[in-house]
């Protein structure tokens, strides 16, 4: 499978030429970007880890761009995503999300049914990769 | 207008409340000089005078029968502040264009209204004044709240950022699409439309207004195999999803019981109908503000008031009451699409959805300025006859806060319904990025469509089968203040 969560997951991965571009279109409205990195994709896990701070007071779209590649050498089997934010009143969140690396294998996940009186359903999302590893080990 | 051709206010009280009748604007429900408090609440009204009546006497009434007076004089005013709460015509112009209909501006003071309750608002405002012999037509135009008013109501449960955060997308419309046929399809078979356009990447997908608990397909059976169709395709794409399960029922407690079971099957999203009122919907609001429930008004049935200009109540009011009810999503047309909306008036609505604070603007038919008092904002629906092809003027219109439905644009895909939807996705996403990079999405989006559709096949197909249909008629609610032609 692919995961689709992001911005632009329908589309190729971007190249870093393209990635610039958006970085410039975030840093022109004002916004911070972050890096963030994961080894357990589940759609509900909004706690990615944090390769540092949003970069406030970088405004410079190569040097962003050095950044994640750092952080893609560091970990070049996880998900990673660059992240912009908005602190205007108002809005004050997450204003655009992509993912920029991912591994090359994507398992996915398992569709967790617990059946309950009547037809009713509990359902959970389990992937496959956490289960099958510890963090840091996944892919 | 100078208001010399209508009656004076009386000002002896003696005479003023001797029993008989006497013109409204002699009753003090017109003041040329009346200046607006900041907590007044304001209406403009456009009206159509039977011949013969005197406009600023017609506005007087509208003020009169909006507020406190009857036909004729009583006595027991008296025993009252009258003069505070009658609400005062304050100004009276003649429609541009338009022979014979006049905007009247109306003040009402903040006493006449009960927190919290559009009901109330409605009751009062457009009580009974629409039903008035001597206007031929009268129409609510806009409003303005006073911010204390507006701190009144809690908005909407979840409103856009909010949304965005529980579902983790970003930075891009949301998409959706209505389920086709919308009456007649089993639960199960149901149930195969949603999984394949949410599978296919479509962020929600929809029942229609008039999906409740027919014969052919019981709520429960519904809410099972939908929720199935959700789950299976978060878990296929990694992706948060949701289905708008309609609970509009006979009656609240059935209401109530729909939207339980949707929360018991972990649906993200529930829906209702405009045509379950006021007090229904700001009670349906409450609900899903205390189970954490993004809430989607279908406006079903507003056509009948709002569409004719010179009668009715304006969509940009529907919009501003709804958002103080508490509603998330409130489909407020596409411009481009199949339904009515001329396209600087529907972005009229999409600010009144999505502004902290909205600026008067004539030609978007903004009438006032509306401070939203911090309330949430509300993301806007456009749904109805769109499709991928016209991705970059829904882009260009719209921006990123609004939920794109394409239902026979995903559904009617000449490859199925995943492709529809991969075709809507891939067009979406190829139509933001683009104009990330900053090219001019509304001159070039048909050449960036067919450069996306190079690789993607869904889309190729989508294009060649939907490419060139557009809906352009005249629409009948435009600006009175500039020409505004349909989009092609």
């Amino acid at each position: 499978m692919r995961l689709t969560q992001g911005t632009f997951s329908f589309l190729p991965d971007l190249t870093d030429a393209q990635l610039t571009r958006q970085i410039d279109y975030c840093l022109d409205r004002g916004w911070a970007l972050a890096i963030e990195y994961t080894d357990d994709p589940h759609p509900r896990n909004i706690y990615w880890e944090m390769y540092g701070p949003p970069m406030f007071d970088l405004r410079d779209a190569a040097g962003i761009l050095r950044e994640l590649n750092a952080c893609r050498s560091t970990f070049p089997h996880h998900y990673i995503r660059l992240s912009a934010f908005d602190s205007t009143a108002g809005t004050e969140s997450v204003v655009l999300s992509l993912i920029v690396n991912r591994p090359a294998t994507e398992p996915g996940f398992r569709l967790v049914r617990h059946e309950e009186s009547g037809r009713t359903v509990r359902y959970g999302i389990e992937s496959y990769a956490v289960q099958a590893a510890p963090e840091g080990a996944r892919y | 207008m100078d208001g010399t051709t209508a009656a004076s206010v009386i000002t002896d009280a003696r005479t003023r409340y001797s029993a008989g009748v006497l013109k409204y604007a002699q009753m003090g429900y017109w003041d040329a000089d009346y200046v607006p408090q900041a907590t007044d609440v304001l209406a403009l009204f456009r009206i159509t005078p039977q011949d013969g009546v005197d406009p600023i006497e017609a506005a007087a009434a509208v003020a009169g029968e909006s507020s406190t007076a009857t036909w004729t004089v009583v006595w027991t005013d008296r025993l009252t502040a009258c003069d505070m709460y009658r609400a005062k015509a304050y100004r009276v112009d003649p429609v541009p264009n338009n022979p014979g209909q006049f905007f009247c501006w109306v003040a009402y003071n903040l006493a006449l209204f009960e927190e919290g309750s559009i009901a109330n608002v409605t009751a009062s405002i457009i009580g009974n004044v629409f039903s008035f012999k001597p206007l031929k037509a009268a129409r609510l135009e806009d409003m303005q709240f006073p911010v204390a008013y507006i701190k009144t109501f809690p908005g909407p449960p979840t409103g856009i950022v909010v949304e965005r955060e529980r579902l983790d997308k970003f930075g891009r419309p949301l998409l959706g699409a209505t389920t086709k046929p919308k009456l007649g399809l089993s639960s199960r078979n149901y149930g195969r439309v949603v999984y394949e356009g949410l599978k296919g990447g479509l962020d929600f997908m929809k029942d229609d207004e008039n999906i409740n608990s027919q014969p052919f397909m019981h709520w429960r059976d519904r809410f099972l195999f939908v929720m199935e169709a959700v789950q299976r395709a978060s878990a296929a794409t990694g992706e948060v999803k949701g289905h708008y399960l309609n609970v509009t029922a006979g009656t609240m407690e059935e209401m109530y019981r729909r939207a339980t079971f949707a929360r018991e099957l972990g649906s993200v999203v529930i829906m209702i109908d405009l045509v379950v009122g006021w007090t229904a919907i700001q009670s349906m609001s409450h609900w899903c503000r205390q189970n954490d429930m993004v809430l989607h008004m279908h406006r079903a049935g507003h056509g009948t008031y709002t569409r004719q200009k010179n009668h009715g109540v304006s969509f940009r009011v529907i919009a501003k009451w709804l958002r103080m009810c508490g509603v998330d999503h409130l489909h407020a047309g596409t411009a481009v699409g199949k339904l009515e909306g001329d396209p600087m008036t529907v972005q009229g609505y999409y600010h009144v959805c999505r502004d902290t604070h909205t600026t008067a603007d004539l030609q978007r038919g903004l009438f006032f300025d509306q401070d939203w008092g911090g309330l949430r904002k509300v993301m806007p629906v456009a749904s109805g006859g769109i499709h991928a092809g016209q991705m970059h003027q829904l882009l260009d219109l719209f921006g990123d806060d609004v939920v794109l439905q394409f239902g026979g644009g995903t559904i009617g895909h000449p490859q199925g319904i995943q492709a529809g939807a991969t075709a809507n996705r891939v067009a979406l996403e190829a139509m933001v990025l683009a104009r990330n990079e900053g090219r001019d999405i509304a001159g070039e989006g048909p050449q960036i469509l067919q450069d996306a559709a190079r690789w993607c096949a869904p889309l190729r197909a989508a294009l060649d089968t939907w490419g060139e249909i557009a809906f352009n008629y005249t629409p009948t609610d435009t600006s009175d203040f500039t020409p505004t032609p349909s989009v092609s």
